[in-house]
């Protein structure tokens, strides 16, 4: 066993005295029941009132989000998508394809927080709102670690590029500034606006220098005064040397350039330019890297991984990716200032930044409260080959591990099952096993639904569970008194014994109402008539009630008498078909030949021969006797006389 | 196909139905209704595809579908005719039918009539009956059909009049009305069925059935115009036409896909196109209207292929009839049945379609709708 991470959370149940009574529970595939036993954990049994539920304790409450249930619909979509990517895809295609899928992940998480936010904004009372609001938070903080992640282990962006991706991940997330812009232009003079500045100065810190000096240009049509250094700022912000996309300058030359730049400010530094105008003076010392002039704005820049970036892009824009590490942990230690301790959200991304990918994922599913995110972000980056066969001490692989979890809970929801199915269908070593365990525990509460789960099994050559399943079918019918149904679905799973259960029932209710039912079904069984000898039976049984229905007497009697002789038919049902048999023995014309007759006298021979002997029996048993006697006697005349006029018939045939 | 708006809506949809256009005939189709089914709560919602002109508020663009309002349904909605522009009739896997009435000027929707026992399974086994589902409803106005999974019942608007007991041994999977007095059936086992009101008795008054495969059927359309031209879709996802009017064997059958095909529906005004969605998440469009040039390359066109598998029986007894159905004409060398494919792949089951001048909707068990309103465009 591995040591824990940190204390297991501790859940109360409502209305159970765990303190005086011991506790029973069990663990199901999904959740877990607990109940009250009646020992107590003293010695003395004091009488405490105990409590009388069951209470089924599920771990996986996210599941049962309703906004959160298009995540898991709209992502399992997805899902599949990546699963069919050709494994023969390499290099750069097959790199597009993975972020592409990545971003798609990413929007689906993007559009279900933003409807999230509306119901928050929307809820009535003020416990639902936080719930909701709390859910926004995590919501995005998921998207901030997946996009992290995109950009360091998929999209892999070297040099230069690298800090160009972080920017963006910084712009993304730290959001207000646009609100915050649109306020301050729209006021009437914007230079006046009590905000202007923070606004120039966020602008600065995420590096959208385009947008801050336009700004300034404002600041400097306001005040001529000041109208000299706001250009002089201007200037330097438009000549700072970028990395863009489409440019194919080398490194080495955008380090060269970045270091003249650098010195330039450093130059206005020395020389006071600025020193009229504090706020343009420390705009200057955020440009020039400076950490003290920074760590001043850790309001405006919220968070220790903007200071990151912002750190970054003004003191080493073309920091390598080997390097983050040691930025980002110096930023978190100079951001916290060790006035406060770095929460899970921190650790993760500091892991991610350490390129710990098993870090980062196990440190997301302690923080969070489900486990679509870690399963589908380690799917996607173990398509990305980046999870060595890291082989935990359970039998299966960690991406493995995570979608048997994922997947379990969705099978634990009454109506997400079906989303499940295809998860276990990726996991090679346990996935089968486990759907085998969990499909047949889903209820069958509806034929449809059956039908459906019945299709799973059948694609999936699961025979076990597409017998079990057609067998509660044919029961439930069965106890709804529908044969036929029952029949079907019997016939369906090849279930040969149900279908002569069955069989069985149709010909004791033939026995006691002298009627079928279900003839619709048994007059059109074909083939599927071979599955039971009960069932061949009684499918020829009914052929023989049709050639009699029809007066095609001759087939009908050697039907009859074949049903007999080849053992098909059950001794019990005997006596019915050699009852059967009188009205064509009584016939005018000679049914039965000679030969069959004398076959027909064995079978009933044969039959009374056999029948036990019964030492003491009440008087319903003998009437029954009584009556049997009675039959037998008639059937013995009746087949001598056919027999007389057989031989008669014969012989006078071959004598002519 | 462009233009298909999806939504996901957090509960699986089993059926979805437009509303009738009122008969001048002046608007085009602007609202439907769904249902759900195998939901801890299952609800019947009307959606609008109208244009408000103005972007709601959580965002939805232009052409998104809107919630109208919704009610609980107890049970699985099975199925969801239109009674009349107000009325919907459902069909609950309870056994219940109840009319709803949906209030376009304050959009609410409330139960205008129910009947909680319609369907129940009886017998000496089952002696305090137990409630079966009601798998279909038909409505002719002022007629309500219902079939149960074994019998029938018939009703006008204001109570049950007739039941028809164990018309069926097996399951019965849909129904739809052929001629005013007659209903007609699939099931289980693979039989259509046609059912005359006016004959008394359980008598049904002719079985149709596949070979002896007993391979279930699940869906059934009339033609709009020729009555007598019907279409069927099975578990092992053929389309079969049949002509009901001669011959217990379909005139053809065309091979879609393995799955279940759960719905199929004739366009209503342009019926030489057919529209079918099954388990495997696939939504079809099948066009018969194309003629095919001097040099034909059959069936291999429009993206996907299908295959004759038979073709025959009755088509001499057509000659002198002077339309022939494009469906019924089985010489594949005067007509081919082009495919293609409306949604892009995708894995969980199309359960339901229906089709209204050029707009579809269709509803999955991945709980999303979709709607086209540019279906020939």
């Amino acid at each position: 066993m591995e040591e824990l991470d940190g204390e297991p959370a501790v859940t109360v149940i409502p209305g159970v005295n765990s303190k005086k009574k011991q506790m029973c529970f069990d663990w199901g595939p999904g959740e877990m029941l607990v109940c009250e036993t009646s020992f107590s954990k003293k010695e003395k049994s004091e009488m405490v009132p105990s409590c009388p539920f069951i209470y089924i304790i599920r771990k996986d409450v996210d599941v049962y989000s309703q906004i959160l249930r298009k995540l898991f619909n709209e992502s399992h979509g997805i899902f599949l998508g990546l699963q069919r990517i050709d494994e023969e895809l390499t290099g750069k295609s097959r790199k597009s394809q993975l972020v592409r899928v990545s971003k798609n992940y990413r929007s689906v998480i993007r559009a279900c927080m933003e409807e999230m936010h509306q119901v928050a904004i929307a809820a009535k009372d003020p416990a639902s709102g936080r719930q909701f609001s709390s859910q926004v938070s995590i919501l995005s903080a998921m998207e901030l670690i997946w996009n992290l992640c995109e950009i360091l282990f998929i999209e892999v962006a070297p040099a230069g590029h690298l800090l160009l991706h972080l920017l963006d991940w910084v712009r993304l997330h730290v959001c207000e500034v646009d609100s915050l812009s649109a306020d301050v232009l729209g006021s009437e003079n914007p230079s006046n606006h009590g905000s202007f500045w923070n606004l120039v100065t966020i602008l600065v810190l995420q590096g959208r220098l385009d947008e801050a000096r336009q700004m300034l240009s404002k600041e400097a049509d306001a005040s001529p005064a000041s109208a000299g250094i706001c250009r002089i700022m201007g200037d330097l912000m438009r000549t700072m040397p970028i990395l863009s996309p489409g440019n194919t300058q080398t490194l080495t030359e955008l380090e060269l350039k970045w270091q003249h730049w650098h010195e330039e400010c450093e130059r206005y530094l020395q020389d006071s330019t600025f020193a009229t105008n504090p706020h343009l003076e420390s705009l200057l010392k955020i440009m020039l890297g400076d950490e003290a002039a920074l760590l001043e704005q850790k309001e405006l820049l919220s968070n220790w991984y903007h200071f990151l970036v912002t750190r970054l892009l003004y003191s080493n824009p073309t920091v390598k990716p080997i390097d983050l590490h040691y930025y980002a942990q110096s930023s978190l230690d100079l951001f916290l200032g060790g006035e406060s301790s770095p929460e899970p959200l921190d650790n993760i991304l500091l892991a991610a930044f350490e390129f710990d990918i098993h870090q980062v994922i196990k440190e997301c599913s302690i923080a969070l409260s489900n486990w679509w995110f870690v399963a589908h972000l380690t799917d996607l980056l173990d398509h990305c080959k980046l999870l060595q066969s890291h082989n935990l001490y359970f039998g299966s692989n960690m991406r493995e591990f995570l979608l048997l979890e994922y997947a379990s809970g969705l099978f634990a929801h009454p109506s997400l099952w079906q989303l499940g199915v295809d998860y276990f269908d990726y996991c090679p070593k346990l996935g089968r096993v486990s759907l085998e365990l969990h499909i047949e525990r889903i209820p069958l509460n509806t034929e449809q639904k059956a039908l459906k789960v019945l299709r799973i099994c059948e694609q999936r050559q699961m025979t076990e569970q597409v017998r079990s399943i057609c067998k509660i079918l044919a029961m439930k019918a069965v106890r709804n008194n529908r044969l036929g149904s029952a029949l079907s679905w019997s016939i369906r799973a090849k279930d040969a014994a149900f279908a002569t259960l069955v069989s069985d029932r149709f010909l004791r209710d033939y026995c006691e109402r002298g009627c079928f039912s279900d003839l619709d079904l048994i007059d059109n069984l074909g083939p599927a008539m071979m599955l039971s000898d009960r069932l061949t039976f009684l499918g020829k049984y009914r052929e023989f009630h049709h050639m009699y229905g029809e007066k095609r007497f001759a087939d009908a009697a050697s039907l009859l008498l074949s049903l007999m002789t080849s053992r098909i038919a059950p001794r019990s049902f005997w006596m019915t078909l050699l009852t059967d048999a009188l009205p064509l023995l009584e016939q005018k014309q000679v049914i039965f030949s000679a030969e069959q007759t004398y076959e027909l006298m064995q079978c009933l021979e044969d039959l009374t021969s056999r029948r036990p002997v019964r030492g003491e029996s009440d008087i319903q048993q003998l009437q029954d006797e009584d009556i049997e006697t009675t039959k037998v006697e008639m059937l013995r005349l009746a087949l001598a006389r056919n027999l007389a006029r057989a031989i008669i018939r014969e012989g006078s045939l071959e004598g002519s | 196909m462009e233009e298909i708006y999806a939504k996901f809506v957090s509960q699986k949809i089993r059926k979805t139905r437009w509303r009738p256009l009122p008969p001048e005939r002046l608007q085009t189709a602007e609202t439907f209704a769904t249902g759900s089914w195998d939901n801890e709560e299952n609800y019947v919602s009307p959606w609008s595809i109208g244009d408000f002109g103005n972007l709601d508020s959580d965002g939805g663009f232009e052409g998104d579908h809107q919630l109208l309002c919704d009610i609980r349904h107890h049970g699985d909605v099975m199925d969801l005719p239109s009674f009349d522009r107000e009325r919907i009739v459902t069909a609950s896997s309870t056994g219940c039918v109840t009319v709803f009435l949906h209030h376009p000027n304050n959009q609410t929707l409330s139960v205008n009539q129910q009947w909680t026992t319609a369907h129940y399974h009886a017998g000496p086994g089952s002696p305090s009956y137990s409630s079966a589902p009601c798998v279909g409803v038909v409505c002719n106005n002022p007629e309500i059909v219902t079939v149960g999974e074994h019998d029938h019942k018939e009703a006008d608007h204001k109570e049950a009049t007739r039941t028809i007991d164990n018309a069926d041994s097996n399951t019965f999977h849909a129904v739809t009305f052929l001629q005013t007095p007659e209903i007609l059936t699939v099931n289980s086992t693979g039989q259509l069925k046609t059912l005359d009101f006016r004959q008394q008795g359980n008598e049904l008054s002719h079985i149709l059935s596949l070979t002896s495969d007993r391979v279930p059927l699940h869906c059934v359309d009339r033609h709009p115009n020729q009555q007598h031209v019907v279409a069927t879709g099975g578990q092992d996802g053929i389309l079969s036409i049949w002509d009901v009017r001669q011959g217990t064997m379909p005139v053809s059958l065309l091979k879609a896909r393995e799955a279940e095909m759960w719905e199929v529906h004739f366009h209503p005004s342009n019926p030489d196109h057919l529209f079918t969605c099954s388990e495997d998440g696939s939504l079809w469009h099948w066009d018969a209207s194309t003629d095919v040039p001097e040099k034909l390359s059959l069936f291999h066109q429009g993206g996907r292929s299908s295959t004759f598998l038979s073709q025959s029986i009755s088509n001499q007894a057509n000659v002198h009839q002077s339309v022939i159905s494009s469906w019924l004409s089985t010489d594949p060398a005067k007509h081919r049945i082009e495919t293609t494919s409306l949604l892009p792949s995708r894995s969980l089951s199309v359960n339901s379609l229906d089709v209204l001048d050029p707009c579809l909707v269709c509803g999955t068990d991945a709980e999303a709708i979709y709607v086209t309103r540019y279906l020939f465009s």
